[in-house]
């Protein structure tokens, strides 16, 4: 009698998660196709400026002819190539950078100064100077997409690593372990759910690299239809790089995400 | 013939804007196979002696001689087992347990062997594969104790390693270890803070005082007490006597 009870309960709990997920969903799709039904009314009634701000209706048409004559697919290629190479550029560097660090007191608080500035520093400042030293093109771009984390990415993880239990290092010292052996088996592995929650900061910040690079490049990728865009007053294409780069960081970030996730169940 | 000696032996922490002196002048013998406690509150440096003497900590003056040749030239095997277990979270208990020996590069199929009958010897069979994570407190401890022994230490520093346990594993453990050390005739310092281990445990108690970090007085723990496990030597009607000795001599100021 009292299981039936408790499995009624049970079920009840059940429901009401079902239930409140339901109703988050049913919201967030409200909004979603409130907003572009908006969007779409306001333009058609004049209540902005179709010049401007064009229409959901003509974003899509757009978006569908660009990619069926095959135009926006090699830019949206070049723009998520890039990122991706600055992401992995950035985050490696940094870790590389941290260990370095690491390895000699003397070296990092020689290089504290210079790394206060740097992070500081608003990175993409230093984008026209790429441009000229590494020419207007991939690298200068990749470039920019790697710098603007990689400053970050060592002052976290050299924090992290420091940050290690120092009794791990002494156990493995006990057995007559190097400053290399401790790094290896114990500060670095210890410190790897620091270094994966950095991927999810860099993958954002990767973005804003890129994209400032193409508006400063002005040859090829999302950056640059953005820019062209407003030049012509084209701003249907302007806000079809807008959605495209949406949609693409968001995937970028859920697929971080998932081997963040990943990771941690594979290495704590 | 004392197997560890360790001769005017002076310590200092320095830091910004002062220093301390956490070890004053200290003497004292552990002879092969000899089980020595040192006890005493806490910032009397008794840690601070077990670092010095496994070589992580460099002492600023005096001389340790371990086997007659300064520590910092011998090369026999340290086991130095903490307060906590300090098992790495990543790796599974047998390569925990290998931690040494792979730092020596030298894991053999023998040595996994060895390590598998060591966890055997302490109660702990088919672990081998699991992750630190799953093991109570107790089973950690004692791998943590496999993971010293594999390397075949000639001496062991135990740091109030039965400190973070609560009572009942720490009773059963003290027992354990106690044991394993006998039968493989190990040499051992404990650093305790508690005098009913120290007289369990152990040949010869040496009480320190803090501020500076002094060895006040050593007691020879009867005969009687030595060869019992610890867990009777706390029935044993000689206990009390020197417990009461040594409690006197701690609150002595």
């Amino acid at each position: 009698m009292t299981n039936k009870g408790d499995e009624k309960l049970f079920e009840q709990y059940q429901q009401g998660l079902r239930r409140e997920k339901r109703i988050v969903f049913t919201w967030q799709a409200f909004i979603l196709i409130g907003f572009f039904m908006m969007w779409e009314v306001a333009s058609r009634l004049n209540w902005i400026d179709p010049l401007l701000f064009s229409s959901p209706a003509k974003v899509i048409e757009l978006i569908i002819r660009k990619f069926s004559d095959g135009s926006m697919i090699s830019h949206t290629y070049v723009t998520l190539f890039e990122t991706l190479l600055g992401f992995v550029i950035g985050t490696i560097l940094g870790i590389i950078l941290a260990s370095l660090l690491w390895s000699s007191t003397r070296f990092s608080k020689i290089s504290d100064p210079y790394l206060v500035i740097l992070n500081a520093m608003p990175k993409v400042a230093l984008g026209p100077i790429i441009i000229v030293a590494l020419g207007p093109g991939y690298v200068a771009i990749i470039a920019m997409g790697a710098i603007i984390s990689v400053i970050i990415t060592t002052i976290v993880v050299y924090t992290g690593f420091r940050e290690v239990d120092p009794n791990y290092e002494k156990v493995l010292k006990s057995f007559g372990a190097t400053r290399w052996q401790c790094f290896k088996s114990a500060v670095f592995p210890a410190n790897l759910p620091v270094m994966i929650s950095t991927l999810k900061v860099n993958v954002g910040l990767s973005w804003v690299g890129v994209i400032v690079g193409e508006f400063l490049v002005s040859k090829e990728g999302l950056g640059y239809l953005i820019v062209y865009g407003f030049q012509v007053f084209d701003f249907t294409l302007v806000m079809s790089a807008l959605i495209l780069i949406a949609i693409f960081a968001a995937i970028m970030y859920k697929v971080v995400e998932r081997i963040e996730g990943w990771l941690i169940k594979h290495t704590t | 013939m004392s197997f560890l000696t360790l001769e005017n032996v002076t310590h200092h922490y320095f830091n910004k804007n002062n220093y301390t002196k956490a070890l004053n002048d200290i003497s004292f013998t552990v002879k092969e196979g000899e089980f020595v406690s040192l006890l005493g509150p806490s910032g009397c440096g008794k840690s601070t002696i077990l670092s010095i003497v496994s070589g992580i900590m460099k002492h600023t003056s005096g001389k340790v001689l371990l086997d007659n040749k300064p520590i910092t030239e011998s090369e026999l095997a340290i086991g130095y087992m903490l307060q906590q277990d300090y098992l790495f979270p990543w790796k599974t208990i047998l390569d925990n347990v290998l931690i040494g020996p792979s730092i020596h590069h030298n894991v053999t199929q023998e040595v996994k062997e060895k390590a598998k009958e060591l966890l055997n010897e302490v109660g702990l069979s088919n672990v081998e594969h699991q992750y630190p994570p799953s093991l109570s407190g107790g089973m950690r401890q004692r791998v943590a104790l496999v993971r010293t022994l594999i390397t075949d230490p000639k001496i062991l520093l135990l740091d109030e390693p039965f400190s973070a346990l609560d009572y009942q594993t720490k009773l059963k453990l003290e027992d354990l270890v106690f044991k394993l050390l006998h039968a493989y005739q190990k040499t051992a310092i404990l650093v305790t803070h508690d005098i009913g281990e120290a007289i369990a445990m152990s040949d010869r108690i040496i009480v320190m005082s803090a501020n500076p970090g002094e060895i006040a007085k050593i007691f020879e723990v009867p005969i009687e007490l030595r060869n019992e496990m610890p867990f009777l030597v706390r029935r044993h009607p000689k206990y009390q006597s020197i417990f009461d000795k040594v409690w006197e001599e701690l609150n002595k100021k």
